[in-house]
């Protein structure tokens, strides 16, 4: 392949080129699916950015690019971050996978991070959050504060990850809530503030009153503040400035101590392939704030579930758990593995509808 | 008294500077408009026009440009047929997915053989797909009198939702752990649309999109059909006496344009794109139209606008890189340009007169 030679010994030469022109700097590239100001997933992701830099000084240097479309156009721009001379790249979305293999494969000197996903190689290692932890805690107060038993939620993609987070949820507000009934519509975007608000809206009319989201603007929690009695939880990012309510708490992806490691590691040149997948323990995963809009007990309960996950002593897929058509699933006292989480395709028992297909 | 009169004739002069009238307003506003952001205006202007073009690394930019831009001038082709003889097809975005779906359900479904008939006939089913999603418009248009803007423009957000449903179901690759999405064709030679010489982003895709343009300049202007559709464009009433039938006029421009945009659908998800998947399609079908209208519904001016356009892109997102300009200006930059085209496009018609009209 001619054009992966190119690369490569372009690669090569602004290796040495960076090498020895500016040593001790270290060119960190971040690719993200969204508007850096969306409030939520790739806000906080360029938070972690910036604790880069805070962390590094002079030693480091970032360049980001947003709104970069899954498909051609991510793997342009690695490459182009690549050929510009970053020794390190995070690429934010699930849909950056294969091109961030394909990327990686042209450039094997320079370490990539990709969010989510599942391909690895020896220079692209990947990172998640264990979100489903943060949604145990939702759910917990979901079940306690509806007073309709009818609790929305508008999922982004059905893949494993918002599945798992459904799934977490109505399980923790069932626990609280034996009448609790869970309502999905599916946004298919992460962000699309229209269409959130949209699907808000739906769900309030059905007669939700409490909105769990897994896609990224705030527009569900306008919508609920406009609803008047619907509570909402912050999602990736603590959306704090819809406080005390409709907000009452939310799930922080803080991706900011780990971008401070691996920068830290391709500095130090210990660099490895590995696949993190932490949550509330790590400090990954942060629940926001519990606003004076839940009664105290309930605030009590959901922080001693948080407090239980952080300190491993319970998961909160723990058995006994039936599949959605009845059949087991994990016994009573079993722990679900990772492998099964990870590709997790089907509802728990009790909850309605159909996953899409 | 400034006032505008109209010309007698169009100039011809002016029809053929505007693009670059508007290519050097949009430099100048958009410079201003970094200079704002607290951008070196001239630093980005360069970044955006001269470095995927001659910069240190356009041996990777210059197929790139190609891999952009061929989509866009397929589409674009096929559009301005239909738009020259003022019939609407909006939905080319729609008629984009359903090629894909179509061309890469043709060829999944022989998975994992190893056959050289199987990319052409991917090639054949993505051309289908996008004709029949465009035929329905047509139909419906020539049965009923419906209007094919609105019906092409809804069909889009159908397509979105096969696409969505396919991605997750039928086409979803059965060792993807449960994500969505299909097989990825670049792993599979006999479906990848591979570049035809390494390194130079020369692909299928941008042989049809060549061929297409030398197909609909003929067509315009060595062809009846052609005539015909340049007739009822300037002159529908003359057309109707000349014995055009609009009938056929419809499905011929709204099944072209499909099935170009099935084409680039089916180049796209085989090549660069490589898998179905629910954000599979990026706009390619609305920006064509900007790209029809720039290059002025001329088979090379299209080609032309769509360099430019890809140009734009790419320039776009190294400006936002190296010099970290926000996504939004650059958007803001590329809608200047279609902006101060039609602007300028005034002034092919009409001059600009100072003093008083003159009484005839």
């Amino acid at each position: 392949m001619k054009l992966t030679n190119l690369l490569t010994s372009a690669a090569v030469a602004l290796g040495l080129a960076a090498g020895a022109a500016m040593a001790d700097t270290t060119k960190v590239g971040f690719v993200y699916v969204g508007p850096v100001g969306d409030g939520g997933w790739t806000y906080e992701h360029d938070q972690g950015r910036k604790a880069v830099e805070a962390e590094f000084g002079d030693q480091v240097e970032t360049v980001y690019v947003e709104n970069v479309a899954e498909g051609p156009d991510a793997e342009r721009v690695m490459t182009q971050m690549a050929l510009e001379g970053a020794d390190l790249i995070f690429t934010t979305s699930f849909g950056y996978m294969d091109p961030t293999i394909n990327v990686a494969k042209k450039f094997p000197n320079v370490k990539f991070e990709h969010a989510t996903g599942y391909k690895r190689a020896d220079n692209v290692s990947t990172y998640s959050a264990r979100f489903y932890e943060g949604r145990a805690v939702q759910g917990t107060i979901a079940g306690h504060m509806t007073e309709s038993n009818i609790v929305g939620y508008i999922g982004s993609y059905p893949i494993p990850e918002v599945i798992r987070g459904i799934n977490s949820a109505y399980i923790h507000a069932k626990k609280v809530n034996p009448d609790v009934q869970f309502k999905v519509v599916w946004a298919f975007t992460w962000f699309d503030p229209a269409k959130e608000a949209d699907a808000a809206k739906v769900l309030i009319e059905q007669g939700a009153d409490v909105i769990l989201q897994h896609t990224d603007s705030t527009a569900p929690q306008a919508a609920a503040q406009n609803a008047g009695n619907v509570i909402t939880f912050g999602q990736a990012s603590d959306m704090s400035e819809y406080a005390p309510k409709p907000r009452v708490s939310s799930i922080i992806d803080n991706w900011a101590p780990y971008y401070v490691a691996r920068t830290k590691a391709v500095i130090d040149g210990t660099w490895e392939s590995v696949d993190t997948w932490d949550g509330i323990g790590a400090g990954m995963v942060e629940i926001g704030e519990i606003t004076d809009a839940v009664p105290a007990e309930v605030k009590e309960a959901a922080l001693a579930i948080k407090d239980s996950i952080a300190n491993g002593t319970y998961h909160p897929f723990t058995g006994p758990l039936k599949k959605q058509d009845g059949s087991d699933w994990l016994a009573e006292g079993e722990v679900a593995d990772d492998g099964t989480l990870a590709g997790m395709n089907f509802y728990v028992e009790g909850i309605e509808g159909d996953i899409p297909q | 008294m400034i006032r505008l009169e109209k010309r007698p004739q169009p100039s011809r002069a002016w029809s053929m500077a505007t693009p670059l009238v508007a290519v050097l307003a949009t430099m100048f506003f958009g410079g201003l408009l970094f200079a704002v952001l607290g951008k070196p205006p001239v630093e980005a202007i360069r970044t955006i026009f001269w470095e995927p073009l001659f910069g240190e690394f356009s041996f990777y930019y210059r197929p790139q440009l190609l891999v952009k831009g061929a989509p866009l001038v397929l589409i674009a082709i096929g559009l301005s047929l239909g738009f020259r003889a003022g019939i609407w097809n909006i939905g080319a975005e729609g008629q984009y997915i359903m090629g894909a779906i179509c061309g890469a359900g043709a060829g999944l479904a022989f998975y994992p053989a190893d056959s050289f008939l199987i990319f052409p006939l991917m090639v054949v089913a993505g051309a289908l797909g996008g004709w029949a999603w465009a035929m329905i418009p047509a139909v419906l248009k020539t049965r009923f009198g419906t209007n094919e803007i609105l019906v092409s423009l809804m069909l889009v957000y159908v397509a979105e939702q096969f696409l969505a449903s396919v991605s997750l179901g039928l086409l979803k690759n059965p060792e993807g752990f449960g994500f969505p999405g299909s097989r990825n064709l670049q792993s599979w030679d006999s479906a990848h649309n591979a570049e035809l010489i390494a390194g130079t982003g020369m692909h299928w895709g941008v042989v049809a999109a060549l061929i297409a343009v030398i197909f609909a300049y003929v067509l315009l202007n060595r062809h009846m059909t052609g005539y015909h559709i340049r007739l009822t464009g300037e002159a529908p009433r003359a057309a109707k006496f000349a014995g055009v039938n609009p009938t056929r006029l419809v499905l011929f421009c709204l099944g072209t344009s499909g099935a170009l945009a099935g084409l680039a659908g089916l180049f796209e998800v085989s090549g660069p794109s490589g898998q179905i998947s629910i954000d599979f399609n990026v706009g390619y079908g609305f920006t064509a139209i900007i790209v029809a209208f720039l290059g002025r519904l001329h088979p090379v001016g299209i080609l032309l606008a769509g360099g430019l356009m890809a140009l734009t892109y790419i320039g776009g997102d190294i400006a936002q890189s190296n010099l970290q300009l926000p996504a939004a200006a650059i958007q803001v930059f590329q809608g200047m340009l279609l902006f101060f085209l039609l602007a300028f496009d005034l002034l092919t018609n009409f001059r600009i007169a100072i003093g008083k009209p003159e009484v005839a």
